[in-house]
């Protein structure tokens, strides 16, 4: 078989600023500048040798090409705005083909969630079709969940295994935005206030602030570093359209992500049960069960005993969102994108505390976006290469 | 029982109305008569909504507006306690319905006990207007 230049291609560094409800005095201007002086210093490199970019902040509006003002005048390639595994996956591609040879990624949020009375405004849609009914992210995705519970029996009480487990690792992460609060039991989210049925409070994500990046490389220079090497073994990107603009319907939408999955084991060469660390996309507790499924982990319908009697726990088969992810790390925009690829890369690099460090990983699979969302897009990561 | 079915809650100011555009204005003058209409492609009989410039199904130009009978089922649900934003009344049923020609819309369910509300109840549209909208949304349909 070709060989994949995707194989070619390691993560060399990330950064993560403290995550926060709200980061007071900070901007996301602050943040970015704080996440590329983290980067440079973290990979011990030069400004200079960074000749790449896809930087971006939603709220200032910093795009990726006036972000290049702030890296000195040299020219350099430059990414498009979208974040996380496909910016990844883009860079990864421009030094594939020669365009680059090690790229700075980079996204911050602070500034914007000021309200507490309507939903945040990046989880509000606001199409002629979907908007006047009321319905928001969460309720999006909550008609996913009923129809699968409707459809296998899935019950609330898996769906709260995996907001308790999520919760319990992100309160142990110092960069955490719940970090040090007390643990949550699966009673505690079943008993939390029903936001949107079947989602309890503790069923959903948080809102925050703050800022994440990474910088990428060829194997080869990152050889010469005195870095950890984190290399990308498999990749896939799934979409249907517009996010919000339509009913998503379960059987047309149930297992987006499943084309992404498969491309991405098949490049890596392995099987799901070779992944050690599971950094999946976490919005809602469903979501996780759903492509646990949709990933081949387990059969349709089967997804909420799967995630029961410890298996996604740290010291479990499938470990879940270490970092606390979505509903505990932070959730600031499309920042949460990239902090996927992050908490991979933390994981097996071993830069998180013992406690939440899952022993012996080598390969982690990180996802961005779900059903609800109409794209999904994976990445498998390894100590090793392909 | 849900507030949902309130005229004067539902048409509160502050409620966001539909940012028609040129494809989807025909749907929103249906009904404004009490017609709900979607787009339907004579060449291959697909039903296709929301509204698109061609048949995505067989790339035909020539989708035509057709009248639903409005029936249909729902799909899925969500029982709404945290609104969208405040000046929606909470809770409220939003739903994805499948309409009899096989098509699906998202939509509210009003007029109802909003604790017993499955998948699969047979639904019927009533027309609920906001501002210059007339707005479908769906009754349980009472079996005679
Ligand atoms: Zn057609």
């Amino acid at each position: 078989m070709k060989k994949n230049p995707l194989h070619d291609i390691a993560i060399v560094a990330t950064y993560n600023t403290r995550q926060s409800r709200r980061l007071e005095n900070e901007n996301d201007l602050s943040l970015i500048l704080e996440i590329i002086r983290g980067l440079i210093d973290s990979a011990g490199v030069k400004t200079s040798d960074i000749d790449g970019i896809n930087i971006s902040t939603p709220v200032w509006n910093l795009k990726p090409r006036e972000a290049l003002q702030i890296l000195n005048s040299e020219t350099r390639w430059c990414g498009n705005e979208f974040m996380g595994i496909s910016a990844v996956l883009e860079a990864a591609g421009a030094i594939a083909t020669g365009q680059a040879e090690m790229i700075m990624i980079a996204s911050a949020q602070a500034g914007e969630y000021t309200s507490g009375e309507s939903t945040a405004p990046w989880t509000r849609p606001t199409h002629e079709f979907i908007e006047c009914f009321g319905l928001y992210t969460a309720a999006e995705f909550a008609l996913c969940a009923q129809r699968h519970m409707k459809l296998y029996g899935t019950t609330p009480e898996s769906l709260a295994e995996v907001a308790s487990t999520i919760r319990n690792n992100g309160n142990k992460h110092p960069k955490a935005a719940f970090y040090g609060k007390p643990n949550v039991s699966p009673d505690d989210v079943l008993d939390s206030r029903m936001v949107t049925s079947p989602f309890h409070l503790l069923d959903c994500c948080i809102t925050s602030e703050g800022g994440a990046g990474l910088i990428i490389t060829t194997a080869e220079r990152a050889k010469d570093m005195d870095v950890d090497a984190v290399y990308l073994l498999g990749a896939g990107t799934d979409r249907q359209g517009m996010s919000y603009t339509r009913a998503p319907v379960w059987d047309k939408c149930g297992d987006i992500g499943k084309r992404a999955a498969n491309r991405a084991f098949s490049q890596a060469g392995i099987r799901p049960k070779d992944v050690d660390v599971c950094e999946f996309y976490d919005p809602f507790s469903f979501e996780i069960i759903r492509q646990f499924e949709t990933y081949g982990f387990c059969d349709l319908g089967e997804g909420g005993d799967f995630v029961m009697d410890g298996r996604i726990a740290l010291d479990g088969e499938f470990p879940i969102s270490t970092n606390g992810g979505l509903m505990s790390f932070g959730h600031s925009g499309t920042v949460q994108m990239l902090q996927k690829v992050t908490a991979a890369y933390d994981q097996l690099c071993n830069r998180v505390p013992d406690e939440i460090n899952v022993a012996n990983a080598k390969v982690a699979m990180a996802s961005n976006g779900g059903s609800g969302a109409l794209f999904c897009d994976v990445m498998l990561l390894g100590t090793e290469p392909a | 029982m849900s507030t949902m079915g309130d005229e004067a809650l539902l048409n509160k100011p502050g409620l966001p109305v539909p940012k028609a555009t040129v494809i989807s204005q025909p749907h929103w003058d249906g009904c404004k008569k009490g017609q709900l209409l979607v787009q339907h492609c004579d060449e291959c009989n697909a039903y296709t909504f929301p509204p698109e410039i061609v048949c995505p199904q067989c790339l035909k130009s020539s989708l035509l507006w057709k009248q639903s009978s409005g029936k249909g089922v729902i799909y899925s649900f969500t029982v709404v306690h945290r609104p969208q934003r405040p000046e929606f009344a909470a809770p409220y049923v939003a739903a994805i319905i499948e309409l009899e020609e096989g098509w699906h819309m998202m939509s509210n369910i009003i007029d109802c006990d909003i604790d017993s509300i499955e998948i699969g109840q047979a639904v019927e549209v009533s027309y609920v207007k906001r501002e210059d909208f007339s707005l479908p949304m769906f009754k349980l349909l009472t079996v005679p």
